[in-house]
């Protein structure tokens, strides 16, 4: 057990920084959410880390990587924070089906999408839910119907972040129309702009629409895009969400950044702040610390050769309530000023905090309810029975 | 950056855990309780004889030589347990402090003894009202004044003070005839002390965390056998959830007290931090894993015949020992308050460490 980082990794860091540090937009660029001209500077600075091979690190070189290990890509991940880069609008393929192609594509799906997905050429949105199917995913009823070279897809998928101006979906399909739950769904991907496709933005919580409904009718694929065998679908999507929910979707620089912003916030109003707040604070920051350490362990392990079972769904628990409670130790901090927009004339310093709350609400909710996570802890970590 | 355990590290651990798993289970605690006796003489010289009084003490004076991440599960797994005998408290904490005054003739004669396993040392450090196991020590290091003194147990007299924990045998002491040892004093005294208090508070995070454990382990069994409306009740989710929810706590307690075990010999204000922090994170999951074990049981679960009050009282016993919520709170505090904060900062040491 070495908790101190070697001199490579040392170095790798100080490359980072230096790279970070001048290529980082000095401004935020407009939300990706809310405009195609905000979701195009998001892509156009995919493309400029691309070009310092900043994409994805834990790629093998030949599809944009550097090949380096889980350890690497935390440093990375800090330094990415660290330097208040922007939000990757790219997120649901580099870090959910990105892993997944690596695993389980062909050679030529993964020559074929990872380079792009890496440079940005292509943005992705995952499409797994469907109205009747969400925490009971099992329940899903759009079809992949086989027809010679290729599989027509009809159905209703929902909740697709990034979907509005999104390339590429990821999509859960029944390719059995005999089939029943679990069993006879396969993994398809499709364009966006296939003929046949609509796609139609759900206005989200705070307004912006980061996700969207996708209406399939019809829609002609051909066969080499089904990622994995024909009625795979299901364990292929669930080792995907063991990728988002444990390791990948949250990093833990993430939430030490937002703590390191709530304790600066602190600081400027202690004097009217009473004893729980404080305690408040001090708990938000030990507890992203935990969540480092944490991933920091399970990356250790990981990288000698473990894999990442039901521990997925503790993290995903974890960081989602702690999201919110960091959140809401802001929201006390600023008091009675907490629900004035940042445009207010007496906003003062109430920053980003109140969207940061409303997004931290999702949190228990996407990648997999939460209450679906206790049952699977409950389940597989604990040994209950099934309901 | 390896954030694991060596398999040398892990089969120790596996040793202990074997050794009481046979001989310490609840039933042996119950024949325990039933004769009146809070500490099994022979189940003590078994461990006793494994050598580890010994782990933490430098082989320059005869001792194994190990740090805390050799000993972290250990402790764990005398917390799984709820150990009544002092092996944690003394291997982990008093040894080590006797150890590192063994330059003084006195300490070293001690010393010698304790690492052949003929006595055992314990410490009265002033962040405990009590005492533990002082009835079993030959010689007891304490602060007087800003000193550190080994008294020899004919020097004192102890008073019993009864623990809500049944296998906890605390005292307060008394001197009677004023004769002691001055082991050190000043900055070498303060500092062994505050490293005995890193210690302490590391290896009791460690025993919360294994009590969490087995509490949680403990409900589930339950849930499994326990059938209402016509299944068993862990196959509903207000049970599940209850429990995954203290199992969740555990998780996010146990790479937080390694870390503190891997960092203890910095001794700094990040390491002394991050002990704090395992200790508040251990208690918290400790109580949050023994009450939902209670609540599982239902009405089982408030009676004495069902183990999971020794588990609770153990629980509630160490949330104070070595530091309370409040001390470790404030100790956190000026890392959290008072050093750089960010993501480059997970692993920060003082200057001096590198």
């Amino acid at each position: 057990m070495d908790l101190r980082y070697s001199p490579e990794e040392k170095s790798f860091r100080a490359e980072a920084r230096a790279w970070m540090e001048a290529n980082v937009p000095r401004d935020p660029l407009p939300s990706f959410d809310a405009s195609r001209e905000g979701f195009e500077a998001h892509r156009a600075w995919e493309r400029t880390l691309n070009e310092g091979r900043w994409g994805m690190v834990t790629w093998p070189e030949r599809y944009g990587g550097r090949g380096l290990d889980l350890i690497r890509w935390l440093i990375f991940e800090e330094e990415y924070w660290r330097a208040g880069a922007p939000l990757r609008v790219n997120q649901n393929g580099v870090f959910l089906f990105g892993p997944t192609l690596m695993e389980y594509g062909s050679d030529e799906q993964k020559a074929r999408f990872l380079p792009r997905m890496a440079a940005g050429d292509d943005i992705w949105a995952q499409a797994w839910s469907e109205p009747q199917a969400g925490s009971d995913l099992a329940a899903v009823r759009a079809t992949a119907r086989r027809d010679g070279d290729g599989y027509i897809l009809s159905g209703h998928k929902i909740w697709s972040s990034r979907a509005v101006f999104a390339d590429w979906a990821f999509g859960l399909f029944r390719t059995d129309p005999a089939s029943e739950r679990h069993k006879g769904l396969s993994l398809i991907v499709f364009p966006l702009d296939a003929p046949g496709v609509r796609v139609q933005a759900i206005p989200q919580i705070d307004g912006e629409t980061g996700f969207a409904e996708i209406f399939l009718d019809g829609v002609r694929v051909p066969a080499d895009l089904r990622i994995g065998g024909e009625g795979d679908g299901w364990s292929i999507c669930m080792a995907t969400a063991g990728f988002e929910r444990g390791l990948m979707l949250r990093s833990p620089a993430r939430f030490q950044m937002a703590a390191k912003r709530l304790v600066e916030l602190f600081r400027a109003h202690e004097a009217s702040c009473p004893p729980e707040t404080k305690a408040a604070v001090l708990q938000a920051v030990m507890d992203t610390d935990a969540y480092a350490l944490s991933i920091y362990w399970t990356a250790s392990r990981m990288r000698a050769g473990g894999g990442i079972g039901a521990e997925a769904s503790v993290n995903k628990i974890f960081w989602s309530e702690m999201d919110i409670a960091l959140h809401r130790a802001a929201l006390s901090i600023l008091g009675a000023r907490a629900e004035l927009l940042r445009e207010a004339p007496a906003a003062g310093d109430v920053g980003r905090w109140l969207d940061g709350y409303f997004f931290s609400l999702a949190g228990p909710i996407y990648a997999g309810s939460n209450e679906i996570q206790k049952n699977i802890i409950a389940e597989r970590m604990l040994g209950l029975p099934r309901g | 950056m390896d954030f694991r355990f060596t398999d040398e590290q892990t089969m120790t651990a596996e040793a202990v855990r074997a050794l009481l798993a046979d001989r310490c289970q609840p039933q042996d605690l119950r024949r325990l309780m039933q004769a009146g006796e809070s500490r099994d003489d022979s189940r003590w010289a078994a461990i006793v004889e494994m050598g580890l009084l010994g782990a933490l003490a430098p082989e320059s004076v005869g001792g194994l030589g190990l740090s805390e991440p050799d000993f972290v599960q250990i402790a764990e797994a005398c917390g799984y347990a709820a150990l009544p005998e002092p092996l944690v408290e003394a291997a982990g904490v008093a040894t080590p402090l006797l150890a590192s005054l063994a330059e003084r003739p006195e300490a070293a004669a001690l010393l010698e003894k304790v690492l052949a396993g003929e006595a055992v040392v314990v410490a009265a450090h002033p962040i405990n009202p009590v005492i533990a196991d002082a009835d079993l020590a030959a010689g007891v290091l304490s602060a007087r004044g800003g000193e550190l003194h080994l008294f020899t147990a004919e020097s004192l007299s102890f008073v019993r003070q009864p623990s809500v924990d049944p296998f906890r045998r605390l005292f307060t002491m008394e001197e009677t005839t004023g004769e002691s040892v001055k082991l050190a004093e000043g900055a070498v005294a303060a500092r062994a002390l505050l490293d005995a208090l890193d210690r302490g508070a590391l290896f009791a995070a460690a025993q919360l965390l294994g009590v969490a454990q087995r509490a949680v382990a403990m409900a589930a069994d339950y849930a499994r056998e326990r059938k209402q409306f016509g299944k068993p009740i862990g196959s509903y989710q207000a049970i599940k959830h209850l429990l995954a929810a203290a199992q969740v706590k555990i998780e996010f307690t146990r790479p937080v007290v390694y870390a503190a075990a891997a960092e203890c010999a910095n001794g700094d204000a990040f390491s002394r931090a991050r002990i704090s922090h395992a200790k508040l994170a251990a208690a918290d999951a400790a109580d949050a894993a023994c009450r939902a074990a209670v609540q599982a049981h239902g009405a089982m679960g408030y009676s004495w015949e069902v183990d999971v009050h020794l588990f609770l009282k153990r629980a509630l016993a160490l949330s104070g020992w070595w530091g309370d919520a409040a001390f470790h709170r404030a100790r956190a505090a000026t890392r959290v308050f008072g050093r750089p904060l960010g993501p480059e900062t997970t692993f920060a040491a003082d200057a001096k460490n590198g």
